[in-house]
C-alpha cells in the first residue's frame, strides 16, 4: 500500500467519525467539532489526491495543495460564525 | 511506511476521542492535539505549506476558539444540549456512517492510473510569476479569484459575526477587557513572546515567495500574537466602529480587486499580471493582503462586540 493510498483511507475513516458526531451528538459545540471533522477528513483526501500527482520534481500537484489552504481558513470562518451563533443563542 | 501507519492510527484514535468524550473541554483539547498531528500528516503527503496552515489555523486558531466558546458554554451546556438519539438511531447511524466512509474508502482504492495531476503546467509557467514557491505561485496567480473570494468570505464572516452584537453594545468593544498583572506570568511572557512571535509571522510571510510559508499562515501568527496581547491585558480591542479598524479590514480585499481590475488594462485580462512585473504586483496584494487577513481572523476570534463604544 502506498503513503497516498493510506491516507486517503485515513480520511474515509475520519469522514465517516466525523458525520457520526454530527449526528449523535446532542450538544451543539460537539457538532461544530464534529463538522470540523469531516473538513478535515475531505481535506487529507485532497492531500492524497495530491500526492498522487506528484510530477515535474514536485512532491505533490500544488493546485489541490493551494485549494486545502483555502479550505481550511474558509472553514475558520465558518467555525467562528457557527460559534457566535451559538453563543448569542444561549446567552 | 512503519511510520505512516503509525501516525494514521494515532489521528484516527485522537479523532475518535474528540468524538467520544463526555466532557466537551476534553474533547476540544483533542481536537487541538488532532490537528497537530494533522500537520504531520501533511507534511508526510509532500504539503509543508498546508501543514504549516493546519497547525496555526485548523488547529491553533480554531481551537482557542472552541476552548472559549466550551469555558463560556459550561454553565449552560446540560440544558443548550438538543435531544439525545435512541440506541436504535444510533445504530442507524453508525450503519450510515460506515457505507459512507466504505464509499470514499472505495473510490480511494480504484483512483484512475495514472493519476491526473496539474503541477507540469505549474511548473511550466512558475518562471513567469516570479515566485519559486508553487503553492503561492497557484495562490496568487493561476487561482488569485479563489483566494481573492476567500478573503471576502472571511470579511463576510466578520460582518456576520458583528451583526449578532446586542443593541447596547453596537460597534462596540468585542469580549471582555482583561487587565494585567504587572507581577503576572501572562503578562511577562507575553511581553517576552508577542514581539519574537511578530517577527516570525512576517518571517513567515515573506519566505513564502520561495519556500513553505504565505501570506495565510503568516497572517494567522501576527493575529495570534495579537489575541494573546489581549488575552494577557497589555492591550485592549478595539472598538469595531473606528475608522482605522475598518480601513485595514478592507484594504487587502480593494488593493487585491484594484489590482484584478488593473489586470484588463495591462494583461488583457482580469487578474492576469504583466509578466515583468508580476512578482512586484504580487507582493503588492500580499502586503495589505496579510495585514486584512491578520486583522480578520483576530477579530473573528474576538466575536461579536460586547462593551458599548463609548463607555
Amino acid at each position: 500500500m502506498t503513503g497516498a493510498t493510506l491516507y486517503g483511507l485515513c480520511a474515509a475513516v475520519l469522514v465517516g467519525l466525523g458525520l457520526f458526531g454530527l449526528i449523535v451528538h446532542p450538544q451543539p459545540l460537539r457538532m461544530i467539532l464534529a463538522f470540523n471533522l469531516i473538513g478535515s477528513g475531505v481535506f487529507v483526501l485532497f492531500g492524497a489526491v495530491a500526492l498522487r500527482g506528484a510530477a515535474a520534481g514536485f512532491g505533490g500537484d500544488p493546485v489541490p495543495q493551494a485549494l486545502v489552504i483555502t479550505g481550511i481558513v474558509v472553514a475558520f470562518a465558518a467555525t467562528a460564525l457557527a460559534v457566535a451563533l451559538l453563543l448569542r443563542l444561549f446567552r | 511506511m512503519a511510520f505512516d501507519t503509525g501516525l494514521a492510527v494515532v489521528v484516527l484514535g485522537v479523532a475518535v476521542w474528540t468524538i467520544a468524550a463526555r466532557k466537551t473541554v476534553a474533547a476540544v483539547a483533542g481536537f487541538v492535539a488532532f490537528g497537530l498531528l494533522l500537520a504531520l500528516v501533511w507534511v508526510r503527503l509532500a504539503a509543508p505549506d498546508v501543514a504549516l496552515t493546519e497547525a496555526a489555523i485548523g488547529s491553533g486558531v480554531t481551537g482557542g476558539l472552541l476552548l472559549g466558546a466550551a469555558t463560556r458554554l459550561r454553565r449552560i451546556e446540560p440544558s443548550a444540549a438538543g435531544e439525545t438519539l435512541g440506541i436504535g438511531l444510533k445504530l442507524a447511524a453508525a450503519v450510515l456512517c460506515i457505507l459512507v466512509a466504505t464509499g470514499i474508502a472505495a473510490i480511494v482504492l480504484l483512483l484512475p492510473e495514472p493519476a491526473p495531476t496539474l503541477a507540469p503546467q505549474v511548473a511550466k509557467n512558475l518562471d513567469r510569476t516570479g515566485l519559486g514557491n508553487p503553492v503561492t505561485a497557484v495562490l496568487m496567480a493561476y487561482r488569485a479569484i479563489d483566494t481573492l473570494l476567500e478573503v471576502v468570505v472571511l470579511l463576510l464572516a466578520l460582518v456576520g459575526i458583528w451583526s449578532l452584537a446586542p443593541d447596547r453594545a453596537w460597534g462596540g468593544f468585542p469580549g471582555a477587557r482583561h487587565h494585567a498583572d504587572s507581577d503576572g506570568l501572562l503578562a511577562f511572557v507575553a511581553q517576552l513572546l508577542v514581539p519574537i512571535g511578530i517577527l516570525v509571522g512576517i518571517h513567515i510571510f515573506w519566505v513564502g515567495s520561495t519556500a513553505p510559508g504565505g501570506e495565510f499562515q503568516g497572517a494567522t501568527i501576527l493575529a495570534a500574537m495579537w489575541i494573546f496581547a489581549v488575552m494577557a491585558g497589555l492591550l485592549d480591542t478595539p472598538a469595531v466602529n473606528r475608522r482605522w479598524l475598518r480601513l485595514l479590514l478592507v484594504i487587502g480585499p480593494a488593493v487585491f480587486l484594484a489590482i484584478g481590475l488593473a489586470g484588463f488594462a495591462v494583461a488583457g485580462g482580469f487578474l492576469a499580471y504583466p509578466e515583468a512585473y508580476a512578482k512586484v504586483m504580487i507582493l503588492t496584494i500580499e502586503v495589505p493582503v496579510t495585514l486584512s487577513i491578520a486583522a480578520t481572523l483576530a477579530l473573528l476570534v474576538a466575536g461579536p462586540p460586547e462593551r458599548p463604544p463609548n463607555g
